[in-house]
């Protein structure tokens, strides 16, 4: 069995047991609990490396992602980028963290100011990173966005978001992302919203520039058939944790938790004898963040639960195959 | 009512809207049958005119209307000759129904689920709330909402719930036709899934045909009987989903099927390069030419539909 011992000179983010609660006031003040969007997230992602965080609405993956991009405060935990602790990070430091970190965002149209033109939006982070020259700005531009093929780039340089199509405003935003040469990229569901005929043209891009600037990219997604075209790695999130991680294709021939399994199972393939046969789906609903189920937050929904232990103790990380990760009683070693 | 006739028959369905830069063609042209107890996806990009479609069904058009014609037969009616008026009260949520686009956000927030769903039960069968209010917990028992959630109001409910609540109101005076307009988009896959149970179990227990209008190729192959793509506001191809799915005909439809990521084959997806034509000002010819890789000199006059044993393709490779 071979599988890849990991330098530690190679590892671009490390997150540690991170958590972020988000505070309930009753009547704006008093006390009321938390909303434990993220509870407990531990992962290490290496350059050039691209996972995917998969999991439905809910689940904590945006406030996850919102804190990598230091948009959010964590509660607990340890955040470290290129060796380099977040929250020692203030003033001009953390300007510059958040400059080698790109962002891609879900919705195209929303993400892009409409009185701007593509080529304000794309100029304003090189002013704000400090790129005096004009000449210089702009040749960053015409690079970037060939780039992304917004060609011809002249053409589009004067047009305001409304006048591009949804392909088109996602490279935009994409060129966006890419214009101060980060380390990594995090795409929130960049093609859910467009068109499935499009949805692999911006694929396939952002495929292409991950490989030529050896970009990390953390792509967030519900949509488990969109995955092995783009990431390495999975991880499954459930109800503010991470309850499997895997190499792509390992997850997806063998997957060991039963969320995983289930998700997998309602991914449909286009085939007529779908309509033939009922899916099965797990009962009941995510629960609830502020008082999630004792023990597994999955147990009350699954068909493997074991009574006294899935209700009573929350799992751990069992590794039943090297490098595949997954929090479910179901792998405890004998 | 001639009980012998098809559900649905569309003929010429022609449906242009008037704009500041001229008319846009949403919807040019359209022909199809639907029997009963069947479903058919209407499938196609943004824009294409699908949406137009379903409003064009139901007659729930804006004001800027530029040309509304053709023929609907339900059971043998002529709907499209019927006044506003007559059509409100015998053919609109009695004959046929909608679930409308982010049906789930479209409830009123200030009235509890239970009311919205006995509204319609009132109106077009004239019975009193509390008999209304019997068929609507029958309702929610075949939509799978616990019957207590009647008294609650749609905040309450997660999003799944609500589009089931949305599907209830359509299947509450009992149609034989409900048009459903993307009924899983903003759903998360597993209600998705759920949602698709559903639908399929009305078909089984009820016997309600559907015709489903969504992007989402893959999802919408859980209801199929038969599938209609639409470009540009035409349909280009026909033909039961046992066929169409394995070997589409039109190009158009060939690109779009490997244009699907699929979790349970390793083949790559393509992409088709180009963008839909203007509705205002569509190409004359075939619509779908300029991005076709087998155009030739013929596709710059417009295809007829030619016919393929129970398949229909609006094509001239398939001459």
């Amino acid at each position: 069995m071979s599988f890849k011992v990991r330098q530690p000179a190679e590892t671009l983010l490390s997150i540690r047991d991170l958590r972020v609660w988000y505070e309930l006031r009753r009547f704006g003040f008093g006390h009321a609990g938390y909303v434990k969007a993220v509870d407990g997230v531990s992962f290490d992602l290496d350059e050039g490396e691209t996972v995917a965080v998969v999991g439905e609405s809910g689940c904590g993956k945006s406030s996850l992602m919102k804190t990598i991009l230091a948009l959010n405060v964590p509660t607990s935990g340890g955040l470290v980028f290129e060796g380099k602790n977040l929250a020692d990070l203030k003033g001009n430091d953390l300007r510059d963290y958040r400059f080698g970190i790109g962002y891609v965002q879900q919705d195209p149209y929303g993400a892009l100011p409409p009185f701007m033109t593509v080529r304000q939006i794309l100029e304003e982070p090189l002013i704000i990173s400090g790129v005096k020259d004009k000449i210089e700005r702009l040749e960053r531009i015409h690079k970037t966005m060939s780039e992304v093929k917004l060609h011809p780039v002249d053409d589009f340089l004067q047009k305001f978001p409304h006048m591009l199509s949804g392909g088109q405003q996602q490279r935009v935003v994409i060129a966006r992302a890419m214009i101060l040469d980060p380390k990594m990229i995090v795409a929130d569901e960049p093609v859910s919203m467009l068109d499935a005929s499009v949805r692999v043209e911006i694929l396939k891009l952002l495929r292409a520039l991950q490989e030529k600037h050896r970009l990390s990219v953390i792509y967030i997604t519900h949509d488990l058939s969109t995955v092995k075209y783009f990431s390495a790695r999975i991880f499954v999130m459930y109800a503010g944790s991470l309850v499997e991680k895997a190499e792509t294709r390992r997850l997806l021939d063998n997957p060991l938790h039963p969320y995983t399994s289930a998700l997998l199972a309602a991914t449909s393939d286009p085939d007529a004898r779908n309509a033939d046969t009922f899916k099965e789906v797990p009962p009941g609903e995510p629960p609830s963040l502020v008082n999630p189920p004792k023990g597994c937050r999955f147990h009350p929904r699954c068909a493997k639960a074991i009574t006294g232990l899935c209700d009573e103790k929350e799992p751990i990380d069992f590794e039943p195959e090297p490098g595949h990760f997954a929090a479910c009683w179901l792998y405890q070693p004998e | 009512m001639n009980t012998t006739a098809q559900l649905l028959q569309i003929e010429n369905l022609v449906l242009h809207f008037r704009t500041e830069k001229g008319s846009v063609q949403a919807v040019d042209d359209v022909n199809f049958e639907l029997d009963f107890n069947r479903a058919v996806v209407i499938l196609g990009e943004s824009g294409c005119g699908k949406t137009s479609l379903s409003k064009a069904l139901l007659r729930l058009l804006p004001r800027n209307v530029d040309r509304y014609s053709g023929k609907v037969f339900l059971q043998g009616m002529d709907v499209m000759s019927l006044e506003d008026e007559e059509f409100r009260q015998n053919i609109r949520w009695v004959e046929m129904s909608l679930v409308p686009q982010a049906a789930m956000n479209a409830l009123n927030p200030v009235l509890k689920v239970g009311d919205q769903v006995a509204e319609p039960v009132m109106i077009h069968l004239g019975l009193s709330k509390t008999e209304s209010l019997g068929l609507v917990y029958k309702m929610f028992q075949h939509v799978g909402v616990p019957a207590d959630f009647v008294h609650r109001y749609p905040f309450e409910l997660s999003g799944g719930m609500r589009q089931r609540v949305a599907l209830a109101m359509a299947l509450v005076t009992s149609p034989s036709l409900i048009v459903l307009d993307e009924p899983t988009s903003a759903l998360d896959l597993l209600t998705q899934a759920n949602i698709m149970n559903v639908l399929k179990r009305i078909k089984h227990e009820l016997g309600t045909s559907f015709i489903l209008i969504t992007h989402d190729i893959a999802t919408s192959s859980e209801l199929a009987d038969e599938v209609a793509i639409m470009y540009a506001g035409q349909i280009v191809e026909t033909g039961d989903a046992s066929d169409f799915f394995p070997a589409p005909l039109h190009p158009y439809s060939q690109m779009l099927m490997a244009s699907v990521p699929r979790l349970r084959s390793d083949s790559d997806p393509i992409f088709i390069t180009g963008q839909p034509p203007s509705l205002m000002n569509p190409p004359a010819g075939c619509r779908f030419a300029a991005r076709c890789p087998y155009r030739f000199e013929k596709c710059a006059e417009e295809p007829p539909v030619f016919q393929k044993g129970k398949r229909k393709v609006k094509c001239w490779l398939h001459q």
